[in-house]
């Protein structure tokens, strides 16, 4: 188990963004065989028999969510998450840059399962290089007849927008996804409904993550079997791993789910620099409660991750090495999420700010003890009480730091507050001596003392 | 944000006060109300962008995103003008457009310069000591004296593997240094492309550690903090 080839197969190869070399390799068999020799049903068969968990964060069955679109005649529609903006996540960049037409294919084949008519691919407003190379690409399809009316002469009608947000973590999040592709603020919405029944202008939505989509191709194309030969039981398939941090080769590497956590950092992304070792690390980007050096040959999986109190998430793993202070960052993740949550629910608008605050005065020296307790009963209090998992996803990872360092934040506030205590008896000392000699006064001046 | 209600704006209809513009842009007409096309002079390619993005949905109002940002790109921010000539547009009222454009953090409610630099200090930046190099570019801004350029921290822009790094008008450059601020000044100053060959996409662009080189380490990454086990830490080798 390590390093595999599926969705990266060919990044080495020049131009494989553009439709001919592409299709030269290969592409677009799988749509072909999807539209011309299997049924909607059989395709959605061997989606739900790979196994093939959602890649964005989640981790839910892809063709479990794409069975529950209801049959009939209405308008349904397919949505692509491309908002990546998870601190630490930067896989699906890859796909869009190098092989857009892997996920069109993908979005043809989720849309013949789904029984979608209408496609839309909701890019983040940051990425200007992948919208105009998605752009591009989706233009080449369209060319080629894999996209619009009667695909191939198959019957399918599928027709795909490339939809650029405009900056806000939120949009990745589906039903403010939702609401943000109608032309709204990206604020979530109350479920149920799910979006499988009313999503999109009220319509059936599937929604799904780029490298989830990117995986279907390969699933139609080798078939569920070589799918599930990847990976344990219940993490079938490779997987993008976006490795940053205090690691010597941060990258995007493919490896089979299962690989253990220390193969990826060490061996694969090159572990810390020389002298320093694993703190802690995040294994499904900055939502993700953190794991520590004891967690490191545990296997990559959704479910190890789970059961170890955190979970994989994006697949995005950030490194910090035994140099890094940990209230700095702590105080910086909790930023992140006050700044990105929508203010649409109380204990997120307000917990957040409130995470800030606190963590803030805890930096400066100004907090005591108690201060500490506070901070994890407002995690507490944001936990499961708002429409989406923003705020979670800030509660999580920052009571995981609080339980784990907590001997590191409270050596911290006591040496930050000596720190302070002496700056202000100086500064104060400074100010008296300065008025004094404004005063001109004797007796004060001696008070004053220098 | 700038939109609502403060203190050193102008009054206008006696209570709410509004941005720079936006009276003389709406002396004869509300927010509230859809402007009417008959009354409104809206540029001819600007009309033609954003009828053919209504034209991709649907629902016309899924076109406010890509339009407005249409907008920004003529007049550099969503001014009021911009929201009553997109609000003309697209059938719907400039308070509408005004809601939407306050709440993504790419379109500009207020002037600030038609170029902008992103940087990064988001948490995989951050442990890269990114705000170090975002100081360093407001620093270096200030020296050369760089305007109509907006210098801003932003959130993860997801190129971790580049760390530390920054978004000139989209342009993802990284990995930089303090070292990189005044070079990439000077070149927006003088109009030109900043660090050619060093961002995401130029043909020959590879990571350091692709090339065989040790991903940089910045200086300041050795820059002494204190540590919380007691001590000093940073005195990372190499």
């Amino acid at each position: 188990m390590s390093l595999v080839e599926a969705l990266t197969t060919h990044l080495d190869v020049p131009d494989v963004h553009e439709i001919d070399v592409y299709e030269r390799l290969g592409g677009y068999r799988a749509a072909r065989k999807a539209l011309l020799e299997m049924t909607p049903e059989q395709v959605l068969g061997e989606l739900e028999a790979s196994g093939l968990r959602g890649r964005g964060g989640a981790g839910f069955s892809m063709g479990k969510k794409a069975s529950f679109i209801p049959k009939g005649t209405m308008d349904k529609y397919l949505c692509c998450n491309a908002d990546e903006s998870e601190p630490g996540t930067f896989k699906d960049r890859l796909i869009l840059q190098r092989k857009p037409h892997l996920l069109i294919e993908g979005c043809i084949i989720a849309s013949i399962a789904a029984g979608a008519n209408k496609g839309f691919i909701y890019m983040r407003g940051e990425y200007e290089l992948q919208a105009r190379i998605v752009e591009r690409a989706i233009a080449q399809a369209y060319e080629r007849g894999y996209l619009g009316r009667n695909i191939l002469g198959s019957g399918h009608d599928f027709d795909l927008v490339l939809h650029r947000g405009q900056g806000a973590y939120i949009c990745g999040e589906e039903t403010a996804l939702l609401d943000s592709l109608e032309g709204k603020r990206g604020n979530p919405r109350l479920k149920p409904p799910f979006p499988a029944n009313q999503g999109l202008y009220r319509g059936p939505t599937l929604i799904n993550n780029v490298e989830t989509l990117s995986c279907t191709p390969l699933i139609i194309d080798r078939g569920a079997d070589w799918f599930r030969s990847l990976g344990s039981e219940q993490s079938t398939g490779p997987k993008l791993v976006s490795v940053s941090g205090n690691v010597r080769r941060p990258g995007n590497y493919e490896i089979e789910l299962g690989t253990p956590v220390r193969e990826i950092i060490y061996d694969i992304a090159g572990g810390p620099w020389p002298g320093s070792e694993v703190k802690c690390f995040f294994p499904g980007g900055s939502s993700a409660a953190v794991l520590g050096p004891e967690h490191l040959d545990l296997p990559y999986t959704f479910e190890a991750m789970q059961q170890a109190g955190s979970m994989l998430g994006s697949g995005a793993i950030i490194v910090v090495d035994d140099t890094q202070p940990i209230v700095p960052l702590a105080l910086r993740l909790a930023e992140f999420y006050r700044h990105e949550s929508c203010g649409k629910c109380v204990p997120c608008r307000e917990g957040t700010s409130w995470t800030v605050k606190l963590l803030a005065r805890i930096e400066r020296g100004e907090a005591t003890p108690m201060d500490l307790d506070l901070l994890a009963s407002i995690q507490e209090n944001i936990i499961g009480n708002c429409l989406c998992v923003l705020g979670d996803s800030m509660a999580v990872p920052v009571s995981s730091l609080l339980r784990r360092f907590r001997a590191e934040f409270e050596e911290h506030i006591e040496r930050a507050r000596a720190q302070r205590e002496r700056e202000l008896a100086a500064a104060a000392e400074r100010e008296t001596g300065l008025a004094v000699l404004a005063a001109g006064s004797a007796s004060v001046a001696g008070a004053g003392g220098d | 944000m700038t939109f609502l209600a403060g203190p050193e704006r102008e009054p206008r209809i006696g209570s709410a006060a509004l941005p720079p513009g936006w009276a003389a842009a709406t002396a004869d007409r509300d927010p509230h109300v859809v402007p009417d096309p008959a009354e409104v002079a809206v540029p001819e390619d600007l009309r033609a962008e954003v009828e053919e993005i209504i034209a991709r949905y649907p629902d016309r109002h899924s076109a406010a995103l890509p339009a407005l940002g249409a907008a920004q790109r003529r007049y550099g921010w969503c001014s009021p003008q911009a929201l009553v000539e997109v609000a003309c547009v697209m059938q719907v009222t400039p308070a509408y457009l005004a809601a939407v454009a306050t709440f993504y953090d790419m379109l500009r409610t207020q002037p600030s310069g038609r170029r902008y630099v992103y940087v990064c200090t988001s948490v995989s930046c951050h442990l890269r000591n990114a705000r170090a190099v975002y100081e360093a570019l407001v620093e270096a801004a200030r020296e050369q004296g760089l305007e109509d350029c907006e210098i801003r921290e932003f959130e993860c822009l997801g190129a971790c593997d580049m760390a530390p790094m920054a978004s000139i008008d989209g342009r993802y450059v990284g990995p930089l240094s303090t070292s990189d601020a005044a070079a990439i000044v000077a070149a927006l100053r003088n109009g030109e492309t900043p660090l050619p060959g060093r961002a995401l996409g130029d043909s020959d662009y590879q990571l350091p550690w692709q090339r065989g080189e040790e991903h940089p380490l910045p200086a300041e990454r050795v820059r002494p903090h204190v540590h919380p086990a007691g001590g000093v830490a940073g005195e990372v080798p190499e």
